[in-house]
């Protein structure tokens, strides 16, 4: 298990410097398909390794993209936002560490809320930051939602991909 | 002792999420310009060679394009050559050198690091101060300017590239010669805004934008782009101009650093009458 995460970890950072960061539709498509090793963490996962890790995997990405600290303070910010939305999603139910979050596992439209709104979280941080004092609200939030929904259609294509049936 | 310890581990996750914050906006905020080059100029030799090897990859299937480019600049530096004047235009051309001498040299590079899509874009370079690139150079490629070098490593550069929010180089529009500021709106890369240009000059949609040559970076009439429209708002005295860049900085890979064998006198003399510093 602790496995497949690292190597996950390792295969998002590189998907994400070598492929992602030179996808350039109009100027202003830029996808940030790494947030699924956060999305996908195991809930057993330690609260402090969480946040650590994503942590790591923001100024990893950050440091082959020349944003330093955005990308981590932003991956921070939803790591630590997880268990609220994961609370919020289903009150009261306790979520079974041997089951992966994934559509396989609770369906589509739970995945589906559940990514929506950690993915729209990270990127409104993320633009933010980076867009501060620069261009007005309106064009950054434009470029957060559809970033956003572009994230999410990646990560739910992931699922498709590599869905394992149990 | 032990209260502030149970403390501690109950709420360590709120704590290290702060802690995690805080060294995240600490590095942003080191966001002066020079602080935050020199933290990446610092990994600059590791994520410069990794950036060096994939970029080597992308170089091979962009052969065509590159070799189709350097065939027309050969065109044109063939006809600028002796044996494609006049006997009197080289009588000319003789008198000219030894009256000028060299003012610009230029130096080729290779781009191992390049972003289009955000606010604040950078590009990375193969030179550096062992093959004599200092701060301040312009950069050129083939089909007009591209940025100014702003931090030198040993072996790489970084520019500040026309695609950042505080890039500002002083252009002309050719026709007429009025100047005007180049700037970047931070959201189309192909397009760009040259603000400053008095409304009694005469411009027209198509007009070609070059380099001014009032500063000591860009030499003159490097081109920049042409006018794909004219805005001006009501009582203001100065038009505001979209441009369309002839340079696509997404998929350049050959770029000159220029170099400018007067900048030191120039600047020294500048320092001296109290001028700000043209881009």
């Amino acid at each position: 298990m602790t496995i497949r995460n690292v190597i996950r970890f390792i295969v998002l950072v590189l998907l994400q410097i070598f492929i992602l960061n030179n996808i350039n539709f109009r100027g202003y498509l830029d996808p940030y398909l790494y947030v699924l090793f956060i999305l996908l963490l195991p809930f057993d996962t330690p609260k402090w390794l969480q946040l650590l890790s994503a942590f790591l995997i923001g100024f990893f990405v950050d440091l082959f993209s020349h944003s330093l600290g955005m990308n981590a303070a932003a991956s921070v910010l939803m790591a630590f936002a997880r268990p609220t939305v994961l609370q919020l999603l289903s009150p009261g139910r306790e979520y079974d560490p041997g089951v992966p979050p994934g559509i396989s596992g609770f369906g589509f439209r739970w995945f589906l809320s559940y990514s929506l709104i950690l993915i729209f979280l990270h990127h409104f941080v993320l633009f933010m930051l980076e867009a501060f004092g620069f261009n007005d609200f309106l064009s950054t939030l434009y470029r957060v939602l559809v970033n956003t929904v572009f994230t999410t259609l990646l990560v739910l294509l992931s699922q498709f991909l590599f869905i394992r049936k149990r | 002792m032990r209260n502030l310890l149970t403390f501690l581990i109950r709420h360590h996750f709120f704590i290290l999420f702060v802690i995690l914050e805080i060294i995240s906006i600490i590095l942003i905020s080191n966001h002066s310009y020079y602080q935050r080059t020199t933290i990446i100029n610092s990994t600059n030799q590791v994520t410069g060679s990794i950036n060096r090897s994939f970029h080597s990859i992308r170089d091979y299937f962009g052969l065509r394009k590159v070799n189709q480019k350097l065939a027309e600049e050969n065109a044109i530096l063939r006809s600028v050559l002796s044996d494609s004047l006049t006997v009197g235009e080289i009588r000319e051309m003789t008198v000219k050198d030894t009256v000028y001498g060299q003012v610009y040299q230029y130096i080729p590079a290779k781009v191992v690091g390049n972003t289009v899509n955000r606010s604040d874009n950078f590009i990375m370079l193969n030179q550096g101060i062992l093959q004599g690139i200092r701060k301040d150079m312009a950069v050129i490629s083939p089909a007009g300017i591209v940025g100014i070098v702003k931090e030198v490593s040993r072996n790489f550069c970084t520019v500040l590239p026309v695609l950042h929010s505080q890039s500002k180089i002083s252009a002309k529009v050719k026709k007429s010669d009025q100047l005007g500021t180049i700037q970047w709106d931070g959201f189309n890369y192909r397009r760009g805004t040259l603000t400053d240009v008095p409304t009694h000059a005469v411009v027209a949609i198509g007009d070609t934008v070059i380099t001014s040559g009032m500063s000591q970076i860009f030499p003159e009439g490097i081109m920049i782009g042409t006018v794909h429209d004219i805005d001006k708002d009501e009582g203001d005295n100065f038009y505001t101009l979209s441009i369309d860049f002839s340079v696509d900085y997404n998929s350049i890979s050959q770029v000159y650093i220029v170099r400018n064998f007067y900048k030191e006198e120039l600047d020294r003399l500048r320092a001296l009458t109290g001028m700000e510093e043209v881009q």
